[in-house]
């Protein structure tokens, strides 16, 4: 690991979407990678289909938990509504990542596997080693349908640059 | 060591279990119920859920009094319902290590009010410690049990929803087995009737003097000089707030907040050019410093409404008014065939006036059903109705789930019996505690280990607490239910009907695992 300024993202939707599995995910792949991690959510009510949001932070050391408003680098959306609400989270140099979400919704088979899609298309930009996404994969999806889990994942990551 | 991910309630949990924890006991309530479910998959920690925070609190506190390291843990309105308790063990002190765990809400994410408990240390005269994040609530929980044998007191440790709910990376330690203490019977100090009482309250003023000392030179207050121009005094998830906003400036992160390190503040702000207190919810810190004659900078009043966020840290020290934006996040709704949908329907269609209770039916609240118009705390559900009884009239019910009836809502029930009052009551059953997650409750008759044990029958106990009629019902048959409310309204009687049907999270769940 190497000196990192901290890696802001924010994943945002609504309840049952997997936007905290796929935070979770994030945050378990930038730990394999030795960096020091916070992800703080919203999800008090989250079953019952309120927003949630998941701040993601790593690097070599974190402070707040929560990614102060314009701090964003990545915004990755599992609705278009919750985009519009949280785009302002976002830097002006932050990448918005809503153009996989409609991506994601026409080529993955299985609504199941979207967020390990963006999840692909996020890797794309972020200094976390193949192997440790896909070990944050195995692990959070605990072990299930490990090889379309990993397929998904290499179509997001090797998608065409959209945003 | 292992490296692991935990949310604030894992680290808490995790940490009082590696020092020993033998006891642990809750009810559920965001955003503490993690604590609990953690505990409950350890076997070497007796860990459960109580009928409701006052049991919990007394279970574990008399445990520890028996021998053994012990923890009640509750959200901050769940603390409430242990005060009584909590007051006066800051006087029969504990036996083993005894640490209260305080989950305030700031912000409001899933609660009825915003109470900030640090207050709570003061008037019950107790020790607060204040964890900043995940990997603090571990070591301090570790410390909390070595200040609690020491000076012979609960420990307070205040945690936020922002901190029970954020996860960090941390490495953790095995478990210590401590040996048990042996209780010796000692009537001055366990037994809290006036004249032992006094003498115990002299003590505790003499162990306040004690803290202070500790406080002074505990390791949790932690003075960083950096560019002194600025320096800040700052607590829990402030501190992180601040520090990220003001990486250069001077901290006096305080951890260990009361009885307040006075030397300590005054020694940092003889370092510092311009003094700030940054602090979530009320001014605690704030008039502390102001009492010792300090002049410091501190938040526009605006600010004690509501959750801090980093962005607000600079406002702040610029001495701004907080301006109040609109929450724009979708809001819960009951879910998909949920059935509290189909009575409040029936419920709404008799244009009745409804008492209701904290759940997920308090969503009946929400447009369009518009059908529950009261909701304080846990319980008034029935206690509310006894009221409007006498000054609305007979047009209303009261409604209660399961889980809530029994943590308060049986006494309201006696009530009502024992002064007479007629009417009706709904105990919409879904057959577990819902809105925090679906834990089990007595009425499941299932322990938070899963042990199965004896169920408490609603019915049963309706009858006894002195209902006339006890009907049960199918939550989804509307018309029969129609039927029903409209015979036992026009009765002089006090009728309980229990709506019973499984929460469809528990029935989605069941299939999941049958598929």
């Amino acid at each position: 690991m190497t000196d990192l300024k901290t890696v802001n993202i924010l994943f945002c939707g609504t309840g049952g979407q997997g936007v905290l599995s796929a935070a979770e995910i994030c945050g378990w792949a930038a730990l394999y990678d030795g960096y020091h991690v916070k992800k703080s959510e919203v999800h008090g009510m989250a079953q019952r289909g309120g927003s949630v949001e998941s701040h993601l932070r790593f690097g070599t050391l974190v402070y707040s938990p929560l990614i102060p408003k314009g701090e964003a680098d990545f915004l990755l959306s599992f609705h278009p509504d919750e985009q519009a609400r949280l785009v302002k989270y976002l830097k002006p140099s932050g990448k918005d990542l809503l153009p996989y979400l409609q991506q994601a919704e026409t080529t993955v088979p299985d609504k199941k596997f979207i967020n390990t899609y963006l999840l692909g298309a996020l890797a794309k930009s972020l200094p976390i080693k193949e192997e440790s996404w896909l070990q944050a994969l195995a692990l959070v999806f605990a072990g299930k349908r490990t090889a379309e889990n990993k397929e998904v994942f290499l179509a997001g990551r090797n998608s065409h640059d959209l945003e | 060591m292992k490296q692991v991910f935990l949310s604030g309630d894992e680290a808490l949990a995790q940490g009082v279990y590696e020092e020993g924890l033998k006891v642990a006991c809750s009810y559920p309530g965001t955003p503490a119920t993690e604590i609990v479910e953690y505990l409950s998959r350890l076997p070497e920690v007796d860990a459960q859920w109580s009928v409701n925070e006052k049991v919990a609190f007394e279970v574990a506190l008399a445990s520890s009094i028996a021998g053994l390291r012990s923890m009640f843990s509750a959200k901050h309105v769940g603390l409430n319902v242990a005060m009584d308790s909590l007051m006066t063990a800051a006087y029969t002190g504990v036996g083993a290590g005894f640490v209260v765990v305080s989950a305030d809400d700031p912000g409001m994410h899933s609660s009825q009010n915003e109470q900030d408990n640090r207050l709570l240390a003061r008037i019950a005269k107790i020790p607060l410690l204040e964890p900043s994040s995940p990997s603090e609530a571990r070591e301090f929980a570790k410390q909390a049990f070595q200040i609690s044998e020491e000076f012979d007191l609960p420990v307070l440790i205040r945690i936020t929803t922002r901190l029970a709910h954020t996860k960090e990376n941390m490495e953790i330690a095995a478990r210590k087995e401590i040996p048990q203490k042996e209780f010796k019977i000692n009537i001055p100090k366990y037994v809290m009737v006036p004249g032992n009482a006094y003498k115990k309250h002299l003590e505790l003023e003499q162990k306040l003097v004690r803290l202070k000392a500790y406080a002074e030179k505990s390791s949790l207050n932690r003075i960083e000089l950096n560019d002194r121009k600025i320096g800040i005094i700052a607590d829990s998830v402030a501190y992180l707030y601040a520090k990220e906003m003001y990486p250069s400036a001077s901290f006096l992160k305080l951890g260990f907040v009361y009885p307040f390190p006075a030397d300590k503040i005054k020694e940092f702000a003889s370092q510092v050019q311009e003094l700030y207190v940054i602090e979530e919810l009320e001014p605690f810190i704030e008039e502390e410093v102001q009492r010792l004659g300090i002049t410091a900078k501190a938040k526009h009043p605006s600010f004690r409404v509501g959750e801090l966020r980093p962005e607000l840290i600079p406002l702040i020290i610029e001495g701004k008014e907080k301006i109040e934006e609109p929450s724009t996040a979708r809001k819960p709704v009951l879910c998909p065939g949920c059935q509290h949908q189909a009575v409040f329907s029936v419920l709404k269609k008799l244009d009745l006036t409804v008492t209701g209770d904290i759940g997920c039916y308090t969503l009946g609240a929400l447009a369009p059903l518009n059908s529950l118009h009261t909701c304080l705390c846990m319980g008034s559900g029935i206690t509310f109705f006894e009221g409007f009884r006498k000054g609305v009239g007979k047009n209303v019910v009261g409604v209660i789930g399961d889980s809530t009836f029994v943590h308060s809502g049986i006494s309201g029930l006696i009530n009502l019996a024992y002064n007479g009052t007629k009417g009706v009551i709904l105990i919409l059953d879904n057959g577990t505690t819902a809105m925090t997650g679906s834990q089990p409750h007595p009425g499941t008759g299932e322990t938070s280990k899963g042990q199965k044990n004896r169920k408490l029958i609603l019915e049963d106990i309706c009858r006894a607490a002195g209902a006339d009629n006890v009907d049960v019902i199918n939550a989804y048959k509307a018309e029969e239910l129609e039927t029903l409310l409209r015979k036992r309204l026009a009765e002089d009687a006090l009728s309980v009907v229990i709506t019973r049907a499984k929460c469809v999270i528990l029935l989605k769940r069941e299939q999941k695992k049958h598929d």
